[in-house]
């Protein structure tokens, strides 16, 4: 454990290196700037809008984070051969990939939290603008803490693309590791027409095949429940621990695939 | 030295972009504002996980759309945009409220305030109904359309029985579905219905609608006073009064009567009709409407 420890701190640390963690400033700016001009445009929206703007800017940059961050998790070491040095030491490969996941994880995590910070700083300074925090016209307050179950499941969002990436990363080179984690990513939010394919064709195989998919493909829409969270709509406890089961288990079939491939992987 | 070169390289792209703009004032010609996608089912799926963000651009868009209209002198279709606007929003968004309430209100209002189309409006709200069965708003919303644009006073009266019916309806909407029925369309209902638009809608637009149907129902109370006033002119002197002057002379009235917006009433010398001016911001006023039973 020390071993995967050590190298998702390092991971964390690389990414600070690299500057990542500027996009939280990028974030804070948008958000800020929005909430200004946002008034004379909206009808009185201004704070649905900036709850539905925040929840979606956290789930963009968290998703360039995780997709582009997580190709070059494996590739890089390769294309640099610093495989090479790390593979020398003894560390097992499945505690390399593991680390590695854990790493960008920890990366998400706190750019989640800054974010999240930053969006419950300008709400709260929306509900002080129109004079509290519960306006008759709204459906929810401003500062609404049920938000953070939204933001949650953008969070196992992210962990699942964190960890298609990851997988891609093992075998395939960045541009094409990029293209299939966007591609599933994007699938991940269609896919519940899968389920309902056999309305449209009658060819039994054919149906068969798009259920199949639909239950081994990530499902992704379920964890979205942006909508639901800014509309004050209840979002059941049982819903969220079932997505928060079936992510934990969906990424960890993903890492041992991750690791299968990589313990196959011959750098020699 | 390379700080030099991209300050003057780019004071050189500014300048271009003012001669641009001086050379070609207006631009080339673009057509009009174009929808790409018209389709609710297609842009949901387009919109993946940011559908809501989507709505509210659409939203953004279909109030730019309808102010921009709202000053436009050409009459020619005119808010064509709004329904789909507000359709797509809606699609997006099936719990945005406001578009909904919007629509109801500015599809369904005549040139020049709305797109004068308000079964079109019916057909958004009945939509909402679809989504939140429940939210006694839209069945308001519905009722009011038939009442004020469609002066359908008995199914006004059953989508206002069927809004006091849901959970959490206010104790008001089941009065309104019985002046519907006892006294049709008559003023004081109405006074009735846009007050409490005004009290329970958001937004600035509909705020200042709701306000200014209340003013010119005040103007229609004012110009039936004005007319009874005009027949004992009449009655006195045996003849029309030709202006408001004469009205004065007589002792009728102390000075030329405005409207609840400072602008002074019309009276037409060959018909003797009272009316509010062209120049009012009241004008036109509504269409009288006529009560369901004598």
């Amino acid at each position: 454990m020390r071993a995967v420890r050590f190298i998702a701190i390092n991971v964390f640390k690389e990414s600070v290196r690299d500057k990542v963690l500027y996009n939280l400033v990028l974030f804070a700016i948008m958000l800020m700037a929005v909430s200004f001009l946002l008034g004379e445009l909206t009808a009185g929206q201004d704070v649905k809008i900036i709850k539905d703007l925040g929840l979606a800017a956290i789930a963009i940059f968290g998703l360039f984070i995780a997709t582009f961050i997580g190709i070059g998790l494996v590739s890089k070491e390769v294309e640099r051969r610093s495989i090479y040095s790390l593979l020398s030491k003894p560390i097992r490969r499945q505690e390399l990939i593991l680390g590695k996941y854990l790493g960008l994880v920890l990366t998400l995590a706190v750019n989640v939290a800054a974010m999240t910070v930053a969006y419950y700083s300008v709400l709260g300074y929306m509900a002080w603008k129109a004079g509290g925090n519960f306006l008759p016209a709204w459906e929810a307050p401003a500062v609404d803490p049920m938000l953070l179950k939204a933001i949650a499941m953008i969070f196992l969002q992210l962990m699942i693309v964190t960890a298609i990436a990851l997988l891609f990363s093992t075998f395939s080179s960045p541009a094409l590791a990029t293209a299939l984690t966007l591609a599933l990513y994007v699938v991940g939010h269609f896919n519940a027409d899968l389920k309902n394919f056999d309305a449209v064709v009658t060819s039994r195989p054919a149906a068969f095949l798009a259920k199949t998919l639909y239950y081994t493909l990530p499902n992704l829409s379920p964890l979205d429940v942006k909508a639901q969270v800014v509309h004050a709509v209840p979002v059941p406890a049982g819903y969220l621990l079932f997505n928060t089961a079936y992510a934990l288990v969906y990424i960890s079939a993903l890492l041992t695939a991750a690791t299968v491939i990589f313990m196959r992987r011959d750098f020699k | 030295m390379y700080v030099a070169g991209i300050g003057l390289l780019v004071s050189v792209a500014v300048v271009l972009q003012m001669m641009r703009e001086r050379t070609y004032a207006d631009g080339p010609a673009v057509p009009d504002e174009v929808l790409y996608i018209d389709s609710g089912p297609v842009i949901e799926r387009v919109a993946l996980s940011y559908k809501t963000v989507l709505a509210d651009l659409y939203w953004i868009r279909a109030l730019q759309h309808y102010g921009r209209e709202r000053l436009k002198p050409d009459s020619t279709g005119r808010f064509a945009l709004l329904y789909p606007l507000l359709n797509l929003t809606t699609s997006l968004d099936p719990r945005f409220t406001l578009a909904y309430r919007f629509g109801a209100i500015f599809l369904a209002e005549p040139y020049p305030g709305g797109a004068g189309k308000p079964e079109l409006a019916i057909r958004l709200l009945e939509k909402g109904i679809r989504t939140t069965p429940a939210k006694w708003e839209y069945y308001h919303d519905v009722g009011f359309v038939y009442f004020w644009n469609l002066h359908d006073y008995l199914k006004g009266a059953d989508w206002f029985r069927r809004g006091s019916e849901q959970p959490g309806s206010p104790w008001w909407l089941r009065t309104y579905a019985a002046a519907m029925m006892a006294k049709g369309g008559d003023r004081q209902t109405a006074r009735v219905i846009w007050r409490n638009i005004l009290s329970t809608s958001e937004g600035a637009w509909i705020k200042e609608t709701a306000r200014k149907r209340l003013l010119q129902l005040d103007a229609l109370d004012q110009i039936d006073r004005l007319r009874q006033i005009r027949d004992e002119f009449h009655r006195r002197k045996g003849r029309s009064p030709e202006s408001w002057e004469q009205i004065i002379a007589a002792g009728l009235l102390g000075d030329v009567p405005v409207d609840p917006a400072g602008t002074p009433y019309t009276l037409n010398f060959a018909t003797g009709e009272i009316a509010v001016s062209g120049y009012s911001p009241l004008h036109p006023l509504p269409l009288e409407t006529i009560p369901v039973q004598p």
